[in-house]
């Protein structure tokens, strides 16, 4: 029905208005807490002291618009966001290779149980020293600390929407001739890949926590490096400005993974579908 | 004359995986042959192994004692010869209908296009036309069903498996369900076993009922011949005089064992 298309629309469209008012609200708040003469001290005895804690939006957004402008964010930007894709599409691609070998070898699976778990439960954090002796100080070692958060992730969704499998659909596909491997990329394949999918969202995000962690730890290059940089001046906005930014291209990954997600699942059921023609 | 299918004393039973003392033996003994052409119906109560009988036949399951026979041949591994259609959905939900029709010739190594043509044929004769490429998620129920008949008739097997194909439909649809498998059942006469625990449902499809015991240890108690004309309409056979006669004689022979499986159910 038309009438009802408008109204969700209409919704929707009040519901960005609202998020839009909520963004400028949040800004002013922060604008008007730390700006030196607009308030008088209400908590620091020093006028500038909320700023220095905070940053100053303006100031913030500035600095952000000179990166960008001066072209000097290019090569940190480039340099965070290729450590970050290469640690997801490497940890992903080993986490469904392994997570289908293991789901479909038992024997394999009971005797590495106990590894992995033990893998698993470690703070993967602590192998950042190893990597940088393994690795040097370059986006290798960043990128060997963003799989190893990533590739468990995967493994363990794709191990478990394996196990998952319909036994009847597995039984029906077998009655209609499929052999281990068709059963294989017929069947195990895009049953686990909807686990696989689901965990994307959750990678991507770990995936920036190794390339920035690992920068923080020891660079030359990246967001991450230029925050610490600044954290040494005590600039705080170009802390923050190095914050929004990471969060921006966090989230411009999450809606390219969210994209993907929706065009190769199209098969499965979204709550309330309706016909469309 | 060899049977299309021959179950010769089979036995099921199964053992817990976490304590091995557990076991439960669901058929015992059981002995079913299956004529070239025949439509036989099993009805028991539920619980009383008729699914069990029907993975054994499809080589799903292998047997704890007894013989498998198809066309006189021993069964190894699963009966190529047959097409399951499942009680529970079955069809892939990552296929749209075209390509879960096709599916199995595909697994066969029939051409991608091929397939696809042969398939959109039957896809046609099912009443699924226009459908393609729709998800099983986007069909209902009914046209679901005809999807997996579709899926399994395509690879034109010898002995059609049904587990209580059409319990999950409403009565209308299921009746609709009933008289077309029987059309297409009318075209090459398949054997087929058709288990169900509605008797109505068995009389007035098959050419014979087959009753099972209530389980454990379940085996058949009752053989009827079903001597009612074809071509059958299901809906309306079912208020002939003679189908009312054929339904009190079995119905007497089966009422205790639904009892007796009743009695189990509530005790656990």
């Amino acid at each position: 029905m038309s009438g009802n298309r408008d109204n969700s629309e209409k919704s929707r469209a009040r519901l960005r208005v609202y998020q839009g008012l909520l963004f400028a609200l949040l800004f002013i708040a922060w604008y008007v807490l730390t700006s030196p003469t607009l308030l008088p001290p209400i908590y620091f005895s020093e006028p500038n002291q909320a700023a220095f804690f905070f940053g100053e939006p303006l100031k913030v957004f500035e600095r952000l618009w000179r990166w960008f402008v001066s072209g000097e964010i290019y090569e940190h930007l480039w340099v965070t966001l290729i450590e970050t894709l290469l640690a997801f599409l490497i940890g992903t691609v080993f986490g469904v290779i392994i997570g289908l070998w293991l789901a479909l070898a038992p024997m394999a699976s009971a005797i590495l149980d106990p590894y992995i778990k033990a893998i698993n439960a470690m703070p993967r954090v602590v192998l950042a020293p190893i990597f940088f002796v393994w690795f040097g100080l370059g986006i290798a070692s960043k990128v060997a600390l963003g799989v190893t958060l990533v590739f468990f992730i995967v493994f363990f969704n794709v191990y478990q929407g394996v196990k998952e499998v319909s036994p009847v659909v597995l039984a029906n596909a077998r009655m209609l001739g499929a052999s281990p491997r068709q059963l294989l990329r017929h069947v195990y394949v895009p049953s686990a890949m909807s686990w696989v999918f689901a965990s994307l969202h959750n990678s991507v995000g770990l995936a920036f926590v190794g390339a920035v962690v690992g920068e923080y730890l020891g660079s030359a290059k990246g967001v991450g490096y230029l925050i610490l940089q600044a954290e040494g001046f005590f600039d705080m906005n170009t802390v923050v400005a190095g914050i929004l930014l990471l969060t921006a291209f966090a989230l411009i990954l999450d809606w390219a993974v969210g994209i993907a997600e929706k065009r190769l699942m199209v098969w499965q059921p979204r709550t309330s579908e309706t016909e469309r023609s | 004359m060899t049977s299309a299918l021959a179950l010769e004393s089979i036995d099921c039973t199964f053992i817990s995986r976490e304590d091995a003392s557990q076991r439960y033996t669901a058929v015992r003994g059981a002995t079913l042959r299956v004529a070239e052409g025949e439509f036989v119906s099993v009805v028991g109560p539920t619980g009383c192994g008729k699914s069990t009988l029907l993975n054994v036949a499809a080589g799903l399951l292998q047997p704890s004692a007894g013989s498998v026979q198809v066309f006189g041949k021993a069964l190894a591994g699963i009966n190529s010869r047959a097409g399951y259609m499942f009680q529970a959905e079955a069809l892939m939900p990552w296929r749209n209908t075209i390509e879960n029709v096709a599916a199995g010739l595909e697994f066969r190594g029939v051409g991608r296009e091929e397939a696809a043509g042969r398939a959109g044929d039957w896809l046609k004769r099912v009443g699924l036309a226009g459908f393609e490429s729709r998800f099983p998620h986007q069909l209902s129920g009914g046209m679901r069903k005809r999807a997996a008949l579709a899926q399994i008739l395509i690879l034109n097997p010898q002995i059609l498996l049904m587990d209580e194909p059409f319990s999950a439909l409403d009565i209308q649809t299921r009746q609709l369900m009933e008289n077309e498998l029987l059309e297409l059942w009318g075209m090459d006469r398949k054997s087929v076993v058709f288990i169900t625990h509605d008797l109505e449902e068995a009389i007035s499809l098959s050419d014979r009922v087959v009753v099972l015991s209530a389980g454990p240890e379940s085996h058949p108690i009752g053989d009827y011949p079903i001597d009612l004309p074809r071509p059958r309409d299901v809906a309306e056979i079912r208020l002939e005089p003679r189908f009312i006669e054929i339904h009190a004689k079995i119905w007497h022979a089966m009422k205790e064992e639904v009892l007796k499986a009743y009695v189990r159910q509530q005790r656990q």
